[in-house]
């Protein structure tokens, strides 16, 4: 949304700005989480950008980008200028179990959208001061919005802590009957699955569905296979 | 604090007794806490040393279930976001992913947009005004401002069929066109939107406890409202005249002659009095967009990868019912690419940032909820005014449960 300030970062840091990308209209500036406090300085701080308007600070998960080697996830800041009404996108990139540092220095508006982060994707902010969970529970297990967190996985229900032995039990089954989601991530990470939906996958040639006619023909052939070799019961001698 | 085996006797004589904060719970099963928030006080006798604003209790994984399913199957859950105004949701994750399609809707839906949108706001900022006063103990205005609310939402609910969970945006263009006697409706409303609005004024404006309650209570102030990320009625309440429809116009509001409201000390009676003028100036939007809308034409884009197609072409012709399968099973698919696309809603900057990966699935769908960030400011609000005035504070910023917690 703003090309001028792309270019004063430029002219700044120079490589250090290592991608600039503009789709319909959004600029965003990559850099390297080392440069990420000090961009951030920068844009609030100088008068030509002068972004003192914190809009949003969320994280992106890409759980392949991790077997190719890069990080696996992408933090993304936007900003706006009050006096100047433009605005800009910032990404970088961090690793699973890598800690980024915190921006509440420079926007207070940041404490809640990092412990957002926190919450939601475990990417844990060094220097700030509230590092808790926000939106769930201090005994929730994992992290939802990654990739490889199930839609439908069942947390353990917590005991009441004031009366001994009291279980409380889940109203349903973990297992639904139907699978919840669209994408299996276990099965997509793991190689078996490339596939968005059954219907598309059955046309793209996905290598495993419920309703896959080769697997259905293959457990019937063992099937068959098994009921050949069983021998035939002798008759009844009479 | 002082530790009590401390000389109590001051110089002149007097006693000072030494005092502790008190802890205190507030909420979730609070009246005035929506059943959404916690708060824990830090109080020294009645005046609020430090809160703590515990939100979370209505987090439902919006984000999460976006990723489940296509793109058209968000809009149920955008009307769950803020639930007052769902309109103003359908519309801006339509938008989103139009802008993510490279596509723009005909002349004749922006406009139907903006009416509805504009309705949705005058409800918006009816139900935050009305709980306002209600929360004080003026029960009056509560019912007078829910009479009409509910008469718009009669306008709503015969243009979408639902009174509250529209669904009515689609991608590409609405549910329905307008219905043919929408422009009569809405006329017939303004000059009861007017009446109840003036009515309203004579209730509260010059009401002694209204009135101690709400001036110079819960000020925020211009770099913190900034810094913070607020937006909306609670940043334009201290002056910092911030509207996305006039800052960065979306749909056809760079056509309307409107104005945006701001008030001066940041204070709760500069939110209620801002949000009584914003009502005036959406109806003064929806008077010229009714006269501008045109009564003819197209109301959906005319793509069949992006639009369902007729029902009569859907049983009669095969292309249509393969289209109609392509779209309701896969979905549809915009480009590789990630936007971020806002609009003014009710409670302020509503943004989108989604990303699709091609797939007819969307990747990861981003809101930042207005509320969050006002909701994070009112801690700001709150610390060292007296614990009675929590209730006009929080009712001022006009927390969305649905929307905070998504």
């Amino acid at each position: 949304m703003s090309a001028k300030v792309v270019s004063k970062l430029k002219s700044q840091f120079g490589d250090r700005i290592l991608d600039t990308t503009n789709f319909r209209g959004d600029e965003t500036v990559t850099v390297a989480l080392k440069d990420w406090v000090e961009v951030a300085t920068f844009l609030k701080e100088d008068d030509a950008c002068d972004m003192s308007m914190f809009v949003d600070l969320t994280a992106v998960d890409w759980p392949e980008r991790e077997t190719e080697g890069e990080p696996r996830f992408d933090l993304m800041l936007f900003l706006r200028s009050y006096t100047k009404k433009h605005r800009i996108a910032v990404r970088t990139k961090v690793k699973d179990q890598e800690k980024a540092p915190t921006l509440t220095s420079i926007w207070a508006g940041a404490t809640w959208p990092e412990r957002e982060v926190w919450d939601m994707f475990g990417i844990f902010f060094k220097g700030h001061r509230d590092m808790r969970r926000i939106l769930l529970y201090e005994e929730f297990e994992g992290h939802p919005l990654r990739k490889d967190y199930p839609i439908d996985k069942a947390q353990p229900l917590i005991e009441y802590r004031d009366v001994e032995g009291t279980r409380k039990l889940p109203p349903f089954g973990i297992e639904e009957g139907q699978p919840f989601a669209r994408v299996n991530w276990e099965e997509r990470l793991a190689g078996r699955d490339q596939q968005v939906s059954p219907s598309i996958g059955a046309q793209v040639g996905q290598q495993r569905t419920l309703s896959d006619s080769r697997v259905a023909a293959a457990e019937l052939a063992e099937v068959q296979a098994a009921v050949d070799a069983e021998p035939p019961p002798e008759a009844p001698q009479e | 604090m002082q530790p009590l085996d401390e000389v109590f006797e001051e110089e002149d004589g007097s006693f000072e007794l030494p005092t502790n904060p008190m802890r205190l719970n507030m909420g979730p099963s609070h009246p005035a806490m929506h059943g959404t928030i916690r708060m824990v006080l830090d109080l020294d006798g009645e005046t609020i040393e430090n809160v703590d604003v515990q939100p979370g209790y209505l987090h439902r994984g919006f984000e999460k279930s976006c990723e489940r399913g296509t793109w058209q199957q968000v809009f149920p859950y955008t009307d769950r976001l803020n639930y007052v105004s769902p309109m103003l949701n359908n519309i801006g994750f339509s938008l989103a992913v139009e802008k993510l399609l490279d596509i723009e809707v005909p002349e004749r839906c922006q406009y139907y947009r903006v009416i509805l949108g504009e309705l949705s706001r005058i409800t918006d900022h009816f139900t935050c005004n009305g709980a306002t006063a209600m929360e004080l103990g003026a029960f009056t205005p509560f019912l007078w401002l829910l009479k009409v609310r509910e008469m718009v939402w009669g306008v709503l609910e015969r243009e979408s069929g639902a009174r509250m969970t529209h669904s009515f945006g689609r991608i590409g263009g609405m549910a329905h066109p307008p219905t043919a006697g929408f422009k009569d409706w809405v006329m017939a409303l303004i000059p009861e939107i007017e009446r109840v609005l003036i009515e309203t004024e004579a209730l509260l404006a010059r009401n002694r406890i209204f009135l101690d309650r709400m001036d110079g209570v819960g000020v925020l102030s211009q770099e913190r409202a900034l810094e913070l990320g607020a937006s909306g009625i609670v940043l334009r309440s201290t002056g910092i005249e911030y509207d996305v429809r006039k800052d960065h116009p979306y749909m056809v509001y760079d056509r309307f002659d409107f104005e945006v409201p701001v008030g001066c000390d940041g204070d709760n009676w500069d939110r209620f009095t801002l949000r009584q003028e914003e009502i005036r100036q959406s109806v003064r939007i929806i008077k010229q967009a009714i006269e501008q809308m045109p009564d003819e034409g197209p109301i959906n884009v005319d793509d069949p990868r992006i639009i369902l197609p007729e029902k009569n072409e859907v049983y009669n012709t095969i292309e249509a019912t393969i289209s109609h399968f392509k779209l309701v099973m896969e979905g549809v698919k915009p480009p590789k690419g990630a936007v971020y696309s806002f609009t003014e809603g009710g409670n302020g900057e509503l943004g989108f940032y989604i990303i699709s990966d091609g797939s007819g699935t969307p990747y990861r769908v981003r809101v930042r909820p207005p509320c969050w960030f006002n909701l994070q400011s009112s801690r700001e609000m709150m610390i060292g005014d007296l614990m009675a005035d929590i209730i006009p504070t929080f009712g001022s910023i006009n927390m969305i449960g649905g929307e905070c917690d998504r």
